[in-house]
């Protein structure tokens, strides 16, 4: 046969091989020890020395041009193969994905945290204290004896006598104050207890009290750090104002009001059309209290304030009643991550 | 405090409308509640004149009335009201006229007879909850001229809402005095000329507790009418007040409480022994109120007595034997100043809260008392006649209360504001307040008036000014601190850790009450006494928890009864026990858990959770506190968990440091639980403390590891296999796993088989096959010798690590 004749049919061949058995075999045959073009290397030295070298030359590049073609003719099958394999093992990324779900804390603590979170920005630490009080911490040394108008305003659960269930988280207050020595920037998270049960009032819910004691603390720093706490915590520019109350521990005291963060002021249900929600209550610590833990009040001012960590999670979430909180209903829970 | 905004203005106008009003008075620390129309609306109703009256001609209890309306012809109206007169001026509803409960008035025949229009009682106008009869109009008003104007109901009521601080703006009078202030305008008060006597007329008073009755004052009123009535005009401003009109004589000393601001009582004179006495209450001495209740009073409560004993409780309220009624012809008028020491607390104590205790416990002015009994004097004398006699006045000078002169250092109001107020300023702002000022070196002398009872220190001053200059003129600025670093964070930090993995593996965070029901706390922790309130809200958040596990349980038996059918809460909070009458406080971190142990989804074997899942999950939890892991021990039990499928967490002294397990059969029964519930609950302080861990040298040597399948009895716990193991491995064994536990085919029955993975590592050499040999002989030999443990098989081909 014609050397071109046998590199056409070879080419053919390995062209037409489905598998690398198959062409492996090919190049056995073709190029092997005793394959089809090895033969004809052979049939060589039965040529005139003349023609020799050109035939020579002729068949190493039908060697290679068969070579070159098994080559790629593998590379191509692998590429298939592996084509194949990665189609059969192909699987549906749409299906759901296995494993643990994912719990969530109570959006109570979140909003604690971010309380706390916010506060630490400015130096405030954590305190924490008893949640059973004795009557002097929660009232005495609050500026509020006994029979005070002030005490009708908690309605106090009591254990006996002197000990009850506190009213609010500032007799922590009391307490790092006996403690510690000023400058003081504290806030005191917890669970604080009133004996109430309507849409507005649960018996327990959680309070943050804050307090700063140091050497020129005005009132003009209280109406900066709270205004700094509030429109960092809606993260928004709230209008807010500062308007006069009462509270035995503080005086002057005032009571702190947001823009309504549902309608943004226009009036609504929720700041019952005022445009106006009461958020916080503080003041300048009284000078009585501050006696009463041992700092002189001529070397020291401090100022102190109370929120509701609730209203605080209802107004940032939309969540128009309170009682939902202590019902751990799953269906609430998973709506807070 | 309610009050009608056209009488505060009749007092004080300043140029405001209603809503500019309502926000000074807020701004200023008096915080307007509500703001409210005076009446409801309605349109279409004038003032009337029944002209005839005649018997309707076929309806016994109806009349056909003509009523000039002032229009060209009077009207026909049918009227089935008790009295209705001829001559009588009553609210007439004419044709077109709509009502406040929607009611649309049109010509109708009623019975036959034609109805042109509805004459009107005052609940029909929105004017009262109830009433028997027309609302009767006084004689002068003008006939046709519209209701509204008649009565000034063009008019709003505003309720405040006072801090127990401003007793002094618990009057018509006293918010005048503040808007004055606010606005800098002319107040008008009312005429309080004293009211000459008329006759001799008098009543002894002796004053006991002169302490707690500084100032006494009685006037006899003579000869009253005991038929007249309390005037529309009145009646109107005390009902916008939110007081209802009860008695002629009762109106007028509400009206002057509510217009002054002081508290009256007014006794019937004829039924009073001999002279008043102000005392405090003897031992066993009992009072029937007006109320109609009787109170045992305690010998600390201050009565209005007579020779036949208490007749009232002093500022506070009357008795019903001694008090006004239909037929009272002479009355005995008091005026008083009680302290609020003496007054603060009693009412409460009975479950009372009177509009007189609410002043009295606050403070009311002492100087009031002559200036309400003349104002009163003179109201009645215009409504129910009679002859005043002299005022009896028994004051006890040195216990009235002393306006002392209160110091305020300009540098320190600059101080506590952050800002500098003018001292023209602060002069001025004093000497609206009513206060007496004084300037002096670096400051003022300021003495404030008799009604403030909230101004005793240099703080309350500094509030004034801030008050007055308004909180929203007061500087922002950012608080300026010296920074220091705290330590102290480590174990809120772990318990935020020990919350993340919690919610990581699953778990939902629940915040339940930390009061429970008793019988609860009993099913739960039955061989704990709870700490108990003594005043709980209800029977079922009556005691303080002891374990977190009742309200988790709860919270979960909720949801399941909301169609969830896997739970999986914690919560992290306080227990309460009571130790040698002491209530400790411990923090615990508790979980409940029930259902399938994973969440619904495909390709995976599902099943229950159980024992193991959650003790994987407490491990998990101690792991995270960096401390040595206290032992799980079968016993002690608790009684809430199923004896074979809980455990207890013992430290190496047997301390109990919480506890996880099955909820017991029996507690799940009580409870409905259809299906299995675990609960763990773990003292913060053992996954709390911040151990620090210590580098341990790392091998550059090969580990082995040998696994071995050892039979033993079923009763031997795997706990005390894998203990015996460590004590003959001894230091050359880095890891033990226990990786399968089988019985069944092939193994006795009665025993069972562990299988168990030794990873053995030396830190200078590379361990040759003999020494591995001879560590396993060694560990057999001990398991044998110790637990009567067979090898089953060598599985343990080489698996080098």
């Amino acid at each position: 046969m014609e050397l071109a004749d046998l590199v056409a049919t070879a080419q053919r061949e390995i062209a037409a091989a489905q598998d690398l058995a198959s062409l492996d075999a090919l190049r056995v045959r073709y190029l092997g020890r005793k394959g089809r073009l090895t033969d004809v290397l052979k049939g060589l030295k039965d040529l005139p020395p003349a023609e020799r070298p050109a035939a020579g030359q002729a068949v190493n590049r039908a060697k290679q041009q068969l070579q070159a073609a098994i080559e790629a003719r593998r590379e191509a099958l692998e590429a298939r193969a592996m084509e194949a394999r990665l189609a059969a093992e192909a699987i549906d990324v749409t299906l759901p994905g296995r494993g643990q779900s994912c719990g969530g804390l109570h959006p109570v603590t979140q909003t604690l945290e971010r309380i706390e979170d916010l506060f630490a920005q400015a130096g405030f630490s954590v305190a924490e204290g008893p949640e059973i009080e004795d009557d002097y911490h929660n009232f005495e040394a609050l500026n509020i004896p006994a029979h005070h108008p002030a005490r009708a305003m908690h309605d106090t659960f009591y254990i006996d006598e002197h000990t009850l269930l506190r009213t609010h988280t500032s007799p922590v207050q009391i307490r790092v104050m006996q403690a510690r020595k000023p400058p003081l920037r504290v806030i005191a998270p917890g669970r604080v207890y009133r004996c109430d049960s309507d849409v507005t009032h649960t018996p327990m819910f959680h309070q943050v009290e804050g307090f700063m004691v140091d050497e020129a603390v005005s009132f003009a720093d209280l109406k900066g750090l709270l205004s700094d706490f509030l429109r960092a915590f809606f993260a928004r520019d709230l209008a807010l104002r500062f308007r006069p109350s009462y509270f035995p521990f503080t005086e002057p005291s005032a009571e702190v009001d947001i823009q309504c963060v549902i309608c943004n002021g226009d009036g609504c249900r929720v700041c019952g059309q005022t445009g106006w929600l009461e958020v916080m209550g503080c003041g300048m610590i009284h000078p009585a209290v501050l006696a009463k833990v041992g700092i002189d009040d001529e070397a020291y001012t401090g100022f102190a304030f109370g929120l509701g960590v609730e209203r605080l999670a209802m107004l940032r979430h939309g969540v128009n009643d309170l009682r939902l909180f202590f019902e751990n209903d799953l269906r609430f829970l998973e709506q807070f991550g | 405090m309610k009050f009608s905004e056209r009488w505060l203005r009749e007092w004080v106008d300043p140029p405001v409308d209603t809503a500019g009003l309502c926000e000074q008075l807020t701004m200023a620390g008096l915080e307007v509640e509500s703001v409210t129309p005076a009446a409801p609306f309605f349109e279409g109703v004038v003032v009337g004149r029944v002209l005839s009256v005649e018997a309707h001609p076929s309806a016994g209890r109806l009349r056909c009335c003509q009523v000039d309306v002032g229009s060209d012809r009077p009207l026909s109206i049918v009227c089935g009201a008790g009295n209705v007169r001829t001559g009588l001026l009553a609210p007439t509803a004419c044709d077109g006229a709509r009502l406040p409960d929607g009611t649309r008035i049109r010509p109708a025949r009623l019975r036959g007879e034609l109805s042109e229009g509805m004459l009107c009682s005052a609940a029909e106008l929105g004017l009262a909850e109830q009433a028997d009869g027309l609302l009767e109009l006084p004689d002068d008003a003008a006939v046709g001229q519209d209701i509204h104007a008649c009565l000034g109901l063009d008019d709003h009521i505003i309720e405040l809402s006072l801090t127990p601080n401003r007793s002094d703006c618990l009057s018509v009078g006293g918010i005048a005095r503040e808007v004055g202030v606010l606005n800098a305008c002319p107040v008008h008060a009312v005429d309080t000329a004293a009211v000459p006597p008329a006759c001799e007329a008098a009543f002894p008073v002796t004053v006991a507790a002169p302490q707690a009755c500084p100032r006494y004052l009685g006037r006899v009123i003579r000869n009253v009418n005991p038929a007249a009535a309390t005037p529309l005009w009145m009646r109107e401003r005390l009902r916008r007040s939110g007081l209802r009109s009860i008695h002629p004589v009762v109106d007028v000393t509400n009206y002057v409480m509510l217009e002054l601001g002081q508290p009256m009582h007014a006794f019937d004179l004829d039924r009073l022994e001999q002279g008043i006495e102000v005392r405090l209450a003897r031992p066993g001495e009992s009072l029937r109120l007006l109320d109609g209740q009787v109170v045992t009073l305690d010998e600390d409560v201050l009565v209005i007595a007579d020779a036949s004993g208490p007749l009232a409780m002093a500022g506070i309220m009357g008795g019903a034997a001694s008090g006004v009624g239909e037929r009272t012809q002479n009355l005995f008028l008091e005026s008083a100043f009680f302290s609020p020491g003496a007054i603060a607390g009693r009412a409460r104590r009975h479950g009372l809260h009177t509009d007189s205790s609410h002043r009295f416990e606050r403070g009311v002015d002492p100087a009031l008392a002559h200036r309400a009994m003349a104002r009163a004097t003179a109201l009645l004398l215009e409504i129910v006649g009679g002859e005043p006699g002299p005022v009896v006045d028994v004051t006890a000078g040195e216990y009235l209360p002393v306006r002392k002169a209160v110091a305020l250092r300009a540098r320190r109001l600059q101080r506590l504001l952050g800002m500098e107020v003018a001292p023209q300023k602060v002069q001025d702002i004093f000497q609206r307040l009513g206060c007496a000022v004084e300037a002096v070196e670096a400051g003022w002398r300021v003495t404030p008036p008799t009604a403030r009872f909230d101004i005793a220190i240099e703080a309350d001053l500094i509030e004034e000014v801030a008050r007055i200059h308004g909180y929203q003129n007061l500087p922002v600025v950012r608080p300026r601190a010296s920074l220091a670093i705290e330590g102290g964070v480590a174990p809120r930090r772990q318990r935020h850790r020990a919350s993340r993995l919690l919610v990581d593996r699953g778990y939902r965070e629940a915040i339940t009450y930390s009061f429970i029901d008793p019988e609860l706390q009993r099913l739960f922790d039955p061989e704990r006494a709870p700490v108990a309130l003594s005043n709980p809200l209800s029977s079922d958040l009556a005691v303080m928890r002891t374990s977190l596990w009742p309200g988790l349980v709860q919270a979960l038996i909720h949801n399941l009864h909301r169609q969830q059918k896997r739970v999986r809460l914690f919560e992290i909070g306080m227990k309460y026990i009571k130790q040698h009458n002491e209530i400790k406080e411990n923090l615990v971190v508790s979980g409940a858990v029930t259902g399938s142990l994973w969440p619904e989804q495909w390709g995976a074997a599902q099943r229950p959770v159980d024992f193991y899942d959650v003790k994987g999950d407490v491990e998990a939890l101690l792991r995270c506190g960096g401390r040595a892991e206290p032992r799980f021990s079968a016993r002690p039990v608790h009684p809430a968990l199923h004896p074979g499928q809980s455990a207890a967490l013992l430290d190496e002294r047997g301390d109990c440091h919480g506890w996880l397990g099955v909820l017991h059969p029996r507690l799940a029964q009580a409870l409905a639980l259809e299906q299995d519930v675990l609960v763990f609950e773990l003292s913060s302080h053992i996954i709390g403390e911040d151990a620090i861990p210590v580098f341990r040298e790392l091998s550059r040597f090969p580990a082995v590891r040998r696994d071995l399948a050892v039979i033993v009895a079923e009763a031997v716990p795997a706990g005390e296999v894998m203990d015996c193991v460590r004590e003959a491995a001894g230091p050359l064994l880095r890891q033990l796993q226990l990786f399968d536990v089988y019985r069944g085919k092939g193994i006795v029955s009665g025993k069972k088989s562990i299988a168990l993975g030794l990873t053995l590592q030396d830190f200078s050499r590379t361990l040759t096959d003999a020494e591995v040999e001879a560590l396993l002989e060694r560990v057999l030999a001990h398991l044998k010798d110790r637990l009567d443990a067979t090898l089953r098989d060598q599985p343990g081909k080489d698996k080098e690590r």
